[in-house]
């Protein structure tokens, strides 16, 4: 159905737009700023904080921009004497219900209410203190997310998150009135309710009432200590968004910069959790194919399929509260982030002549949930806390600006080895179907002795930000020792986004999903859109982001995981071989199923 | 004095000669247009509070395409100080029901909910029986048209039509952004008239008696009579169906107590007239226009107690989703206690009039909008009060 065009006039500049346009996207095509708080690109309109609001011709009340649909004729004002005063009494009330600490909060300078604050010149309180002091003690309860009460202004882009991209409703509304907040199911602290930690909360609230538990003190601490090795490493899709925290624009990759950077913070190992991606393709691939033998030739009717990947510690937590009936389904390899723990105060502390208790493993995430996955009582297999410290991006950026580091000007350098070595299947982890893709790299080679038969290895229809994608690969000419795989279609799907993954697990909870593999991301666009990325994001960002993910793939020299020469040394070396007694001890774990209340 | 107040019986009335289901029987033979023209002659407007013209709001529905159309009639009656439609639902429920088989039949919707205010529990079970005998007897007349009760929770905002929507369909009870209208986007989305129940009512009754009868009561801009609800100070509190277009100063001769200071016309959300302008206020759409609360104060009554009651109903009673609504509530309540401790100047009331005029633009529904109505006029009439 093609839409006609509305005529109207927005500070007496005519416009012609769509039908169905809103005011506030109209105006932005005549350039003119309409300031708004509840508005997020990732959700629905709400029209609650009404900073937006404008005024039209003609009507009695102003109108919401974010709201309005525009209609012929209109002759909309945005700065008017009417929409000034109002709008200034909005900052002005949400700022006397706002704990307006700024110096001392954790999102100073990168507040939304504060650049509106600033913006309207807003000096003494005209108002009352509206702040209850209950609303003060901020919910630490969850290893990676506070919440603050205090700073909330009820826009309700946090529920609107939860509900709509993540289809999880940790928080909601309760109350009316002046007694109207966020809340959880019977107000319990957030770690004892289905929240997942994705952390997508965070990226989208304006103020500091929802921020990452922050671990940079202690990281600090480590670094400084003399009595402790402290080795980092940084996920795929860190790399990729690291620059947008440190005046780089989004999509520009800055691996080498980040590399160097870590440096001279003072970790005494920079090493790189791509390494443990393409250990955990290894692993994960081995896996799935024996799953695939068992059923397909051992006619094991115990075998799960389809096997769903568990590198989302996010999703994981979604699928031991929502499906506890799915949980078999979940491949047994822990994440990459938990692999590289297990690994470097094991096998690599051994290398290089550390003790286990001496050494710390920091972690840096695009990822909140990660906070508390490393703190899971599965996660210490080495005899410790496999992982002791996850710092978001955000995090690191902050670091980086502590120390005084011209991040812009800094040259490139190089992951130390060993645990350092990476192929562009490990970097694509930080995208929706990266996972997917990494793994039929392997799995098709392993099976046919041929490379998967797309253009320059790229599987273009597990790639995108689709909600939910499906593939089907044709297994053909197989190695003798793979013969039952001989002709079979290969299903696989993959979702990002939790919304979505409730979708998937519907039509596999109800037989109507013949897959055989399945990727879940817990975050929108996969560790890419994480919680723990810099803010603002949108789907315009993450699509930049995963076109840095991929070209930075397609510049590596190895490209497959099981091409990658450290990960073949460690299985000389130490390991043995995929799926080997070893790996069991320290790279697959088990999952628990939890109560939804 | 003389006294020209004219009492009405119109909504009350039992004519056993012609009960409403005479009247849905015979009215539904009609052409729908001919209806509608009718509700538009009659000048009936919505009795809600906010005064729609009913006729055409049958007929934008009666235009929307769809299969699906509501109708709803609103007994979500929570105005301080209203209690008629508690009184009409339980005197003569019937002729709601054949108020909104009309509308159903008008506009082409096949199933109607009647939105009953929580505390009205009470009703559930006599209405329900009256209903279910209702619904049989549209049955028997092959009229293909049903009414559900539903009962709300007891919050004040899902009076408005659009968050009695969300509270319908299982949500939390929040006012939604308009466009679209409940004409066009109602009850699951789909058009839908809501009209208030005694609303409802005259529309059965202008289908009796016709629209010139009844608007020969009223005046040009307020057509036909109202159901007031007479509460304070008082020696006759009660229900009172009376012609619309009154001097409040007939009727503060007819219900006050010969001591009255002031009268707040139309509820919490509505305006408190002084005596001084008793003479010159017109309760009617082209004066103060009332949902049909009258509540009277003599002289013992404190205004700054009545305005920091109604302040304290509305903070607590706003859905808390827009700013100016939930915060600014907030503000009126504390900032009226600041002055009266002297810990705000006296001046500091006319930044919170100030505030009352972004209320009243910039809040999202009818509840913030109108929290300026009582809290304007109260500090305008009775300021010392307020300050010392």
């Amino acid at each position: 159905m093609s839409k006609y065009l509305v005529n109207l006039k927005i500070n007496n500049m005519p416009i012609a737009v769509e039908e169905g346009t809103t005011i506030l996207e109209a105006a932005k095509k005549l350039n003119f700023r309409v300031p708004t708080l509840c508005n997020h690109p990732d959700l629905t309109v709400a029209g609650n904080c009404r900073v937006c609001v404008v005024e039209v011709k003609g009507a009695r009340l102003l109108a919401a921009a974010c709201a309005t649909p525009v209609s012929e004729g209109m002759e909309v004002f945005t700065n008017s004497e009417k929409v000034r005063v109002s709008r200034k009494h909005i900052v002005e009330l949400l700022l006397s219900e706002h704990n307006a600490d700024c110096t001392k909060c954790f999102k100073n300078g990168h507040c939304e209410l504060q650049d509106l604050a600033s913006e309207y010149r807003i000096g003494d309180h005209v108002f009352l203190d509206l702040v209850k002091p209950e609303s003060k003690i901020q919910d630490i309860s969850s290893p990676s997310i506070v919440k603050d009460d205090s700073k909330c202004i009820r826009c309700q882009r946090c529920v609107r998150t939860c509900t709509e991209l993540q289809g999880v409703s940790a928080l909601a509304v309760i109350n009316k009135g002046d007694h109207q907040k966020i809340s959880t199911f019977l107000n319990k602290p957030l770690h004892e309710v289905v929240c997942t930690n994705c952390g997508q909360c965070i990226n989208r609230c304006p103020t500091g009432a929802l921020t990452e538990r922050n671990y940079i003190e202690e990281v600090w601490n480590a670094i400084y200590n003399p009595s402790k090795f402290v080795v980092v490493q940084t996920a795929p899709a860190t790399r990729i968004a690291l620059g947008e925290d440190l005046g780089i624009q989004v999509g520009e990759r800055v691996t080498g910069k980040m590399v160097a950077a870590l440096k001279k913070l003072g970790f005494n190992k920079v090493l790189d959790t791509d390494f443990t991606a393409d250990l955990t393709i290894m692993e994960e691939g081995t896996e799935l194919l024996t799953r695939l033998k068992r059923a397909l030739v051992d006619k094991d009717e115990t075998v799960v399929l389809p096997m769903m990947t568990s590198c989302s510690p996010g999703w994981i937590k979604f699928q031991e509260h929502m499906y506890p009936e799915l949980l078999d389904n979940l491949s047994t390899c822990k994440s990459p982030q938990q692999m590289f723990g297990a690994v470097a105060k094991t096998y690599y502390a051994d290398k290089i002549n550390i003790k286990a208790q001496d050494m710390i493993v920091v972690s840096i995430m695009p990822c909140v949930a990660k906070k508390f996955e490393c703190e899971r009582p599965e996660m210490r297999d080495s005899g410790y806390q496999d992982v002791d410290y996850v710092l978001t991006t955000r995090e690191l950026a902050m670091m980086i600006k502590q120390a005084g580091i011209d991040f812009d000007k800094l040259e490139d350098e190089h992951y130390d080895s060993i645990l350092g070595e990476s192929t562009g299947a490990a970097v694509i982890f930080g995208a929706t179907g990266g996972v997917m893709e990494a793994a039929l790299r392997t799995a098709y080679e392993i099976v046919t002795g041929r490379e998967v038969p797309f253009t320059n290895l790229n599987i273009k229809p597990v790639r995108g930000m689709e909600g939910i994608k499906e593939a089907s690969i044709k297994i053909k000419n197989v190695k003798p020792e793979w013969s039952f795989l001989e002709g079979v279609e290969l299903n696989v799907a993959i979702a990002h986004g939790l919304a979505n993954a409730r979708a998937l697990m519907e039509k596999v909870k109800k037989g109507e999903a013949a897959y055989h593999f399945i990727e879940i991301m817990g975050c929108p666009g996969g560790c890419l859109g994480g919680g723990g990325q810099p803010i603002p994001t949108s789907p315009e960002i993450r699509k930049k982001r995963a076109e840095a993910i991929y070209s930075e793939d397609a510049e590596m020299t190895i490209r497959k995981s099981h091409e990658n020469p450290e990960v073949a040394e460690i299985y000389s070396e130490f390991l043995g071989e995929p799926l080997g007694h070893k790996s069991h001890d320290l790279l697959h774990t088990h999952y628990k199923p939890r109560k939804r209340y | 004095m003389e006294n020209n107040l004219k009492k009405v019986d119109i909504i009350f009335e039992i004519d056993d000669k012609c009960t409403p289901l005479d009247v849905v029987v015979k009215t539904l033979k009609r052409p729908a247009d001919e209806i509608i023209l009718d509700l538009i002659d009659s000048g009936l407007k919505g009795r809600g509070g906010a005064g729609f013209p009913t006729g055409l709001k049958w007929k934008f529905a009666r235009n929307e395409d769809s299969d699906v159309k509501y109708v709803i009639c609103n007994a979500d009656e929570g105005e301080p100080g209203t209690f008629k439609d508690r009184e009409i639902l339980d005197r003569v429920p019937e002729k709601i029901f054949t108020g909104m088989a009309i509308c159903g039949y008008v506009v082409g919707a096949k199933e109607g909910y009647i939105y009953l205010r929580g505390e009205y529990n009470f009703l559930l079970k006599p209405l329900t029986k009256k209903l279910e005998e209702y619904n049989l007897f549209l049955k028997k007349n092959n009229i293909d048209f049903n009414i559900y009760l539903k009962s709300g929770s007891g919050a004040y905002v899902c009076g408005e039509e659009s968050a009695l929507f969300e509270s319908m369909e299982g949500k939390r009870g929040e006012p939604r952004n308009k466009p679209p209208y409940p004409t066009v986007a109602g009850y699951n989305s789909k058009p839908t008239v809501i009209n208030n129940v005694e609303t409802l009512v005259y529309t059965t009754m202008i289908c009796r008696i016709g629209p010139e009868k009844f608007r020969e009561l009223g005046t040009k801009d307020s057509r036909g009579s109202k159901v007031f609800s007479v509460s304070g100070d008082t020696p006759v509190p009660g229900i009172y169906e009376l012609e619309l277009g009154m001097p409040l100063h007939e009727f503060v001769n007819e219900f006050g107590d010969g001591d009255v200071k002031a009268v707040q016309v139309g509820g919490a959300s509505g305006h408190c007239v002084p005596r001084k302008k008793f003479n010159d206020t017109i309760i009617g759409f082209e004066g103060i226009p009332t949902g049909g609360s009258m509540m009277i104060f003599n002289s013992s009554r404190s205004m700054y107690n009545v305005l920091h009651d109604y302040l304290e109903f509305f903070a607590e009673e706003s859905c808390g989703q827009c700013t100016p609504c939930r915060v600014g509530c907030q503000q009126l309540l504390k900032g009226i206690e600041a002055v009266k401790k002297g810990e705000r100047s006296p001046a500091y009331l006319d930044d919170l009039k100030k505030l009352t005029g972004t209320m009243k633009i910039a809040a999202k529904c009818g509840l913030g909008q109108s929290v300026g109505n009582p809290f304007n006029s109260i500090i305008d009439n009775f300021r010392e009060e307020i300050i010392y």
